[in-house]
């Protein structure tokens, strides 16, 4: 009994790590990504058809990969960025290629949100486009960054999850191995409800935060 | 006589969309002298939005000239681009605060991207705050402000930089009458205690009249018609003109056939009864269509359109009657 808490911890522990550390890292290209989708559109503040376009082709045909045929093509690449294609920081990287470019399309969406209106007095206050990007954009957004931020950790869980097929670690490869593998169908469920409610637990979060800090009522 | 602080010369702008381009304005020349409230009336698709737009180069002319103190906007880089608009505030019909951020740091805006120090900018919004009359509101966010309330802020937030220039774009349009007013006010209170130059753009007649010292009619991406408030006012002489002064005229269709004058005193004229006095003179009844007196730069002018008499001798000796008076008198005739 002892042993098998010990696994839910364990795993538990696995799949919030690669979670939050593969949305992070995520984040640390998808946002950039993101803002320079918006600002570099035909109606953005510093329009580049060229590069725009590239960026958004290279988007989405990282997102039209399934992510479990991702894992597969992505497996030299990660053996090459960690040594193994097992294990939870095996599973990240293929995390982050998929999260990346998803969490790009999401930044974008929620910077579109800003009125442009804003952005035009911002100009004509004389920002500079910096200063637009960090003054105006992201800080007007921030709510539906956060809740987008909120869905993206989700989706990533349950991606994360997926990997459990390739032995990726954390509570869907528990739930696959001993749930589906073995029979012990108890596990599983067991499994399948920490990711419940953990999913529960960071739209909560996600929420409540995007609400609180929302000056517009 | 003092310097242009505004030039605009030649303007041109084309937009093309589904690949036809149309020419919004087409060679606006103006100059607004250091000081003025100059106003820019026309309806809406005049291209007003448009030069305005132009004069801070938020919209980039597709030809001509927009000078800032001399210097030619088209030839500097983005960054002294923005060091010009610095001196160029700009106010606008849905205000466009910053709805994250409350009054206070709405205002300061403009302050921290010149990197002004902290505590000074939140000083100098405050007394800004003060100036606009909304002190007690530092903390409120735009969503708990009322639209007056907003413009206020919008216009603290635009002198923040210590502005030449003040360009508003429709800034009373999205507001009751009675706010729209003391928005007005402000603005003339503004021009008067800072010396800040403002340029107006409306679709009302009503605020040219209340604040202008200076006007331009557009009509069709054309200057129609400007100068002195006071003068256009008296004597309109583009079509486009005459319908923003005299909007309801088309109303009457009824009368078509007839006779019609539109004359024109001012202060001294229009405490003597002409009109009345004429009547009597002539033993003849004159039709008043229209009559109004306005306040213009502490002038009481006012205006009036009379149907003549059908017989045209006695008309025309009524003409001459009230020219002999000084008043203007225009045959207001292209509806006949």
């Amino acid at each position: 009994m002892h042993d098998l808490i010990l696994l839910f911890l364990e795993n538990t522990r696995d799949s919030i790590y690669m979670t939050v550390v593969s949305t992070l890292i995520a984040y640390v290209i998808g946002l950039p990504l993101g803002i320079l989708l918006v600002v570099t559109a035909a109606d953005g503040i510093r329009p580049l058809r060229a590069l725009n376009k590239v960026l958004g082709a290279l988007v989405n045909l990282l997102r039209s990969f399934p992510f479990l045929i991702l894992l597969f093509v992505i497996s030299p690449f990660t053996r090459l960025v960690v040594g193994t294609t097992l294990g939870p920081n095996a599973t990240i990287v293929a995390l982050v290629v998929a999260a990346a470019p998803f969490i790009a399309r999401m930044v974008e969406s929620s910077l579109r949100e800003v009125d442009g209106n804003v952005i035009e007095a911002a100009q004509s206050m004389g920002s500079s486009s910096l200063q637009i990007i960090m003054k105006v954009m992201l800080p007007e957004s921030r709510s539906s960054l956060i809740l987008n931020a909120a869905i993206a950790l989700t989706t990533i869980l349950g991606y994360s999850a997926m990997a459990g097929i390739v032995g990726g670690g954390g509570l869907g490869d528990l739930a696959i191995r001993y749930g589906y593998y073995r029979y012990q169908y108890n596990i599983m469920y067991i499994a399948v409800f920490l990711l419940v409610l953990i999913v529960e637990v960071m739209q909560g979060i996600g929420l409540m935060l995007a609400k609180k800090l929302d000056k517009r009522l | 006589m003092a310097e242009d602080i505004i030039r605009v010369e030649n303007l041109h702008k084309s937009f093309v969309s589904h690949n036809k381009s149309t020419e919004v304005l087409q060679g606006i020349d103006l100059s607004v002298k250091a000081g003025e409230i100059y106003g820019i009336i026309g309806k809406s698709g005049a291209g007003k939005s448009t030069l305005v737009r132009c004069i801070n180069y938020l919209v980039k002319p597709s030809s001509g000239k927009v000078l800032f103190e001399g210097t030619d906007l088209g030839e500097l880089g983005s960054r002294e681009l923005n060091q010009v608009r610095h001196q160029m505030a700009m106010i606008f019909q849905q205000f466009n605060l910053l709805m994250q951020r409350n009054a206070l740091k709405n205002i300061c805006y403009p302050l921290e991207i010149t990197r002004v120090p902290k505590e000074q900018a939140k000083q100098r919004a405050m007394e800004l705050l003060k100036l606009v009359g909304m002190e007690t509101r530092a903390n409120a966010y735009p969503a708990e402000l009322s639209g007056g309330q907003k413009q206020r802020i919008a216009i603290a937030r635009a002198l923040a930089s210590n502005p030449k220039v003040l360009l508003c774009d429709e800034a009373t349009s999205a507001l009751d009458p009675e706010t729209t007013k003391s928005i007005l006010e402000l603005l003339r209170d503004i021009n008067h205690k800072l010396g800040i130059t403002i340029v107006v753009i409306t679709h009302e007649m009503a605020v040219i009249e209340e604040l202008c010292s200076k006007v331009a009619i557009i009509s069709d991406g054309k200057i129609a018609e400007s100068g002195d408030m006071a003068q256009i006012f008296m004597h309109p002489q583009s079509e486009a003109a005459r319908q923003l002064i005299f909007p309801n005229r088309k109303s009457i269709p009824e009368m078509r056939s007839r006779r019609y004058c539109r004359i024109v005193f001012d202060g001294r004229s229009s405490f003597e009864p002409v009109v009345a006095n004429m009547v009597l003179d002539f033993g003849q009844a004159v039709n008043i269509m229209f009559a109004d007196t306005r306040n213009l730069d502490g002038m009481a002018v006012g205006q009036m359109v009379i149907q003549l008499p059908d017989n045209p001798e006695v008309a025309l000796r009524m003409i001459a009657y009230l020219r002999d008076k000084q008043i203007s008198v225009e045959e207001v005739s292209d509806h006949a």
